[in-house]
């Protein structure tokens, strides 16, 4: 299982890139990637929308199943990747690669943990 | 009292014994006393002779018409005896939804050559497939185009009332605005519809051929509704779509219709067949099932249910519907019967339709009194006046075994299909004389 | 095999059409269509090999048992059939005057009258096309009943986590809020999370009893109760009739509305995936808000009626006749005797098979069931690796249809088995015997499952490929 020291976690499964002051990017963990399975498409928001910190921005679907991916900050989407809305598999092969989406003006956060804690949260899992 | 339960009173007596209990009874224990049936209040079971009889003596109560010039949402066309004889084998007619891919093949076979059939008839890139109705799919159709900010649907008046009603339902519960579009002359007013659109409106619904018969500028519609942001909905009709623009040469964004002259009987409204189809861009907010083309571990090519991320069993209370049944064997109707016709035999029903509604328009219209009310261009049905109350004229032409026309304001909408030949057409116009000069 | 389009030659057909007896019009230039609506061009005799050729990759109730949970796929009498295809009915148009078609609302009344005396309630639409459209529709009455009253607040409908994917998505269509309240250890209702749940914005309860794991749940007076103490009401999801119908009524249950499957408990076919019948039934206060064009006797014969606050429509015309007629060809022929003998068949051909199977598979409720138990594989897939899915695949090589899988939800490695009651004990034992076989083949050589089924027409397929890259039509470009 993949953890990249560079970047911070949530709880659920999200990596985040603090990439400037009050903006983040963000991106599914290869823990989540390799849980959901071979996914087919990405649900993602559009640029200018908020988002809210602890509840899903986006969803990712697989052949059965659909799951939410949850926003770690409460924001305003400055940018979103199409890259991974037209090649979702990329999620699969290179989940912290394949970022979902950049968030400005950032004002509330989850509790974010570093790759340690993240370890720890997963082998529990 | 009849049964078709194959086990017989010892073989219930085994299984019981094999279960651990003594009887039946048991098997209800978690029903508390109180609330179980001592008596059924219906009549006993008859055997299935007695009820055929039964049944068929109330058959004999209906009246079927001898010609039938009446259209008005449900279309009286001609079924090849080769699609009856396909859609009752009874692996098609028993059959379950084919989430076994593997021993389905048949059936998602058939529904991949429908859905490609759907997308000729429109113009369209993708097709379901099949919703319950044309009215439903017109519904879902208006829910596939709202989101967060668009949450209005303009409807034009001309589109048929029943059509308009079930849009007003299925709004009820998503919380849609419903605006009307004014009809002027029996066609949609574009200008009053361009001066309704604001940027929370989504879509508008045009019906083409309309309510009335006419055929629609829904190209001009297209170009109002993108130029203001919007998506044009066109309902369409199956036969006419054959022969005037289709959807996609209009520019519309989903056709919808009512499939049910493509081989299902008149059957008093139903089953019936609702068809969707769109653009690429809004596949992935159809609803229902969609079958795609891919391999097995073999390499072979084989059919599968795909897109399922969409619906209701995996999406639950964030599906866009709640479609689960269908009208599958309805749809395999259609692809039968499409594929019975074939592009030529298509071509001819909707000529014939044409010509033959053309010949009795022109008929009719010149008996005094019977003048042509909407004067555009139509392709199989048409409204004309009619000089006595048109009750007393349609019970006339029932004592001549005719179903005439559908009364709506201002007149009678006449519909002639290839069912009609020239003989019954010139019978109506003789009646419709005979009638209309003894008062 | 190839597609119908692969068939197709140009010059060929079939001669259903005459010429046109009338002078020939044609569609004017401007509107006239640019590009041609193209279909397979085939003669009858490669039309009807074309088919009977889809038909054998196909698998209906005719080929075998088909033990599908909550679908109920009961044997369809072909009288049923025969029925609704008399020309008396066929050839009706729905628009003919009231009095020309006295036999069809005649049908329709009649079956309501049998339907509302099984289900308890006063009123019924045959509306609804489908089992999910019922539940929408239903749904809207309750909608309309809150609405009428000038009670607003009510926007959630309480859901179990053990029901069927549609009545979360219906509650969402009807635009209500979903609150899942998860079930106990028991596989039923928790009452205590029921109650933590009601308040003043309860609209209503969706449920379904016995519930998706096979179990009569015997607190379900006080359930109801609950709900209409917080002033809410109670829908019946009526796919799982075919267990209780003529022993106890929904109506006196609790419930206030309810949607019937006939495509299920009232043995109509399925089709292919349709059409159903999603008939709805409610109490009296709730008939006023019911579909327009409700059959109903009318003096000395029958008439449509149309609710004073109906809902509208929820499609056109007056619901699938076609299917009516089979469901009341079905009820006259069990009458008051036949229901209640094939509700207790089917819940005794569901406990013949767990008991039989208790000792082999896993099945976490192992209590009397009802029409319908579930077993996991979960213990198979820790150990061996194998999972429902390989079971169900095995099964296909064996020529049978396998159960639900993978619901209900609360279950992992679910598998829902429904023999219903048109099944014989020879045909369950066999069914028993070959699920023995595949246990001991998961034991000793669990990869053979996984490469399972082996004699099908085409064998395990790429979902993952068809759904990236979806190809819904022929491509006429493709080279030949």
């Amino acid at each position: 299982m993949n953890i990249l020291d560079n970047l911070k976690y949530t709880k659920s499964h999200e990596w985040v890139e603090e990439t400037g002051a009050g903006t983040v990017r963000i991106g599914l963990s290869d823990f989540a990637q390799n849980e959901l399975g071979d996914l087919v498409f990405v649900n993602l928001p559009e640029v200018g929308d908020t988002v809210t910190v602890e509840e899903p921005f986006a969803d990712v679907e697989s052949v059965k199943a659909v799951s939410d991916v949850f926003s770690p900050v409460t924001g305003t989407v400055s940018a979103i990747n199409n890259d991974i809305a037209d090649s979702p598999e990329k999620i699969n092969s290179d989940p912290y690669g394949s970022w979902f989406i950049e968030v400005k003006d950032v004002t509330a956060k989850t509790e974010l943990l570093d790759s340690a804690a993240y370890k720890k949260i997963c082998e529990e899992a | 009292m009849g049964s078709y339960i194959p086990s017989t009173l010892e073989e219930r007596d085994e299984m019981l014994r094999t279960i651990g209990i003594k009887s039946t009874d048991d098997l209800y224990a978690a029903v508390p006393s109180q609330m179980k049936l001592n008596h059924l209040n219906i009549p006993e079971g008859m055997a299935e002779l007695t009820v055929s009889e039964k049944i068929r003596a109330m058959a004999a109560k209906n009246k079927v018409f001898g010609s039938v010039f009446r259209g008005a949402g449900a279309y009286n066309h001609y079924i090849p005896s080769i699609v009856k004889e396909v859609t009752g084998k009874e692996t098609f007619l028993t059959a379950y939804t084919p989430y076994q891919a593997e021993i389905s093949q048949g059936v998602l076979q058939n529904i991949f050559e429908y859905q490609t059939m759907i997308c000729e008839l429109t113009g369209m890139d993708v097709a379901n497939a099949s919703v319950y109705d044309g009215a439903s799919g017109a519904a879902e159709a208006i829910t596939m185009c709202i989101d967060r900010k668009r949450r209005k649907a303009l409807v034009s008046s001309a589109a048929n009332p029943m059509i308009i009603q079930t849009i007003r339902t299925y709004c009820f519960g998503s919380g849609t605005e419903v605006v009307m579009i004014p009809s002027r002359d029996g066609l949609t007013d574009l200008d009053a519809a361009a001066s309704l659109i604001d940027d929370t409106t989504a879509c508008i619904y045009m019906q083409q051929p309309n309510y009335f018969g006419q055929i629609e500028d829904c190209t001009a519609a297209a170009e109002k509704a993108h130029g203001a942001g919007l998506k044009l909905i066109m309902g369409v009709d199956p036969v006419a779509a054959i022969s005037i623009k289709s959807a996609r040469e209009c520019g519309a964004d989903v056709a919808v219709g009512e499939g049910q002259p493509l081989g299902m009987p008149l059957s008093f409204g139903g089953p019936y067949l609702g068809f969707m189809a769109s653009t690429k861009e809004m596949m992935r907010r159809m609803p229902g099932r969609i079958v795609g083309e891919t391999k097995d571990v073999d390499g072979k090519r084989a059919y599968v249910l795909t897109l399922q991320a969409r619906e209701q069993h995996i999406r639950r209370e964030k599906a866009s519907s709640n479609i689960c049944s269908n009208q599958a064997l309805c749809a395999m109707t259609a692809a039968v019967y499409l594929t019975t016709m074939g592009t030529k035999g298509m071509q001819e029903v909707a000529s014939l339709c044409y010509s033959k509604a053309h010949y009795a328009a022109a008929q009719i219209s010149s008996i005094p009194g019977f003048d042509i009310v909407y004067k555009g261009e139509f392709f199989y049905e048409f409204v004309t006046k009619t000089p006595v109350d048109a009750d007393k004229l349609l019970a006339k032409l029932e004592e001549k075994d005719i179903l005439g026309g559908y009364p709506v304001e201002g007149g009678i909408l006449w519909c002639v299909t290839e069912m009609n030949s020239k003989d019954q057409i010139d019978a109506l116009v003789s009646a419709l004389k005979e009638v209309s000069s003894c008062n | 095999m190839q597609l119908n389009y692969e068939k197709s030659r140009e010059g060929r057909g079939c001669s259903v059409m005459p010429a046109c007896d009338v002078p020939v019009c044609k569609v004017p230039e401007e509107l006239a269509r640019k590009q041609t609506a193209r279909f397979p061009q085939m003669a009858e005799v490669d039309i009807s090999r074309h088919y009977t050729q889809l038909e054998k990759r196909s698998h209906g109730v005719n080929d075998g048992f088909y033990p599908l949970g909550s679908c109920t796929m009961k044997y369809n009498p072909k009288l049923n059939d025969e029925m609704a295809a008399l020309p008396g009915f066929t050839g009706i148009h729905p628009l003919q005057p009231v009095h020309t078609v006295q036999g069809c609302l005649e049908v329709i009344s009649t079956l309501e009258s049998y339907l509302d005396e099984i289900t308890g309630m006063t009123g019924m639409t045959f509306q609804p096309a489908a089992g999910a459209h019922g539940e929408f529709t239903g749904l809207l009455l309750i909608k309309a009943y809150h609405t009428h009253r000038g009670d607003t607040k009510r926007n959630t409908i309480i859901i179990p986590d053990t029901a069927h994917g549609t009545n979360p998505a219906s509650s969402t269509m009807a635009g209500f809020k979903v609150i899942n309240i998860p079930s106990n250890a028991d596989g039923c209702m928790d009452l205590d999370a029921l109650r933590a749940a009601v308040g003043e914005d309860t609209a209503g309860l969706m449920l379904t009893n016995p519930n998706t794991v096979g179990i009569f749940d015997k607190n379900i007076l006080e359930i109801t109760k609950i709900i209409h103490e917080a002033g809410g009401l109670n829908y019946y999801d009526g796919a799982n009739l075919n267990s209780i119908m003529g022993v106890v009524r929904p109506g006196d249950m609790g419930f206030d509305v309810i949607h019937i499957n006939l495509h299920k408990t009232f043995s109509t076919p399925h089709g292919g995936g349709g059409p159903g019948a999603g008939a709805v039934g409610c109490k009296k206060e709730l008939e006023q808000f019911l579909p327009l064009y409700r059959a109903v006797k009318d003096g000395n014969g029958y008439g449509f009626s149309n609710a004073e606050h109906s809902i509208g429509s929820v499609k056109e015309f007056y619901g699938n006749f076609g299917v009516i007629v089979r469901a009341l060809a079905y009820v006259m022929v069990l009458g008051r005797e036949g229901i209640p003998e094939a509700a207790s068949n089917a819940v005794l051909n569901a406990n013949y098979m767990r008991a039989s199977l208790q000792d082999t598979y896993c099945i976490p409720f192992n209590d009397i069931c009802m029409h319908e138990f579930v077993m996991s594989i979960e213990d198979l897939k820790r150990d061996k690796g194998v999972t429902a899915l390989d079971i169900a695949k095995a099964l296909l090589d064996y020529g049978v249809h396998p159960p639900t899988i993978y619901f209900p939800l609360i279950v992992e490695e679910a598998m829902m088995w429904e023999p219903t009651e048109t099944e014989s004990k020879d045909t369950l034992d066999d069914v028993v015997s070959i699920l023995k076989e595949i246990h001991a083949k998961a034991l000793s050589d669990p990869a053979s499952l996984h490469e399972a089924p082996h004699s099908t027409p085409v064998r395990r397929l790429d979902e993952v490929g068809a759904a990236r890259n979806p190809v819904v039509k022929y491509d006429f470009e493709a080279d030949k």
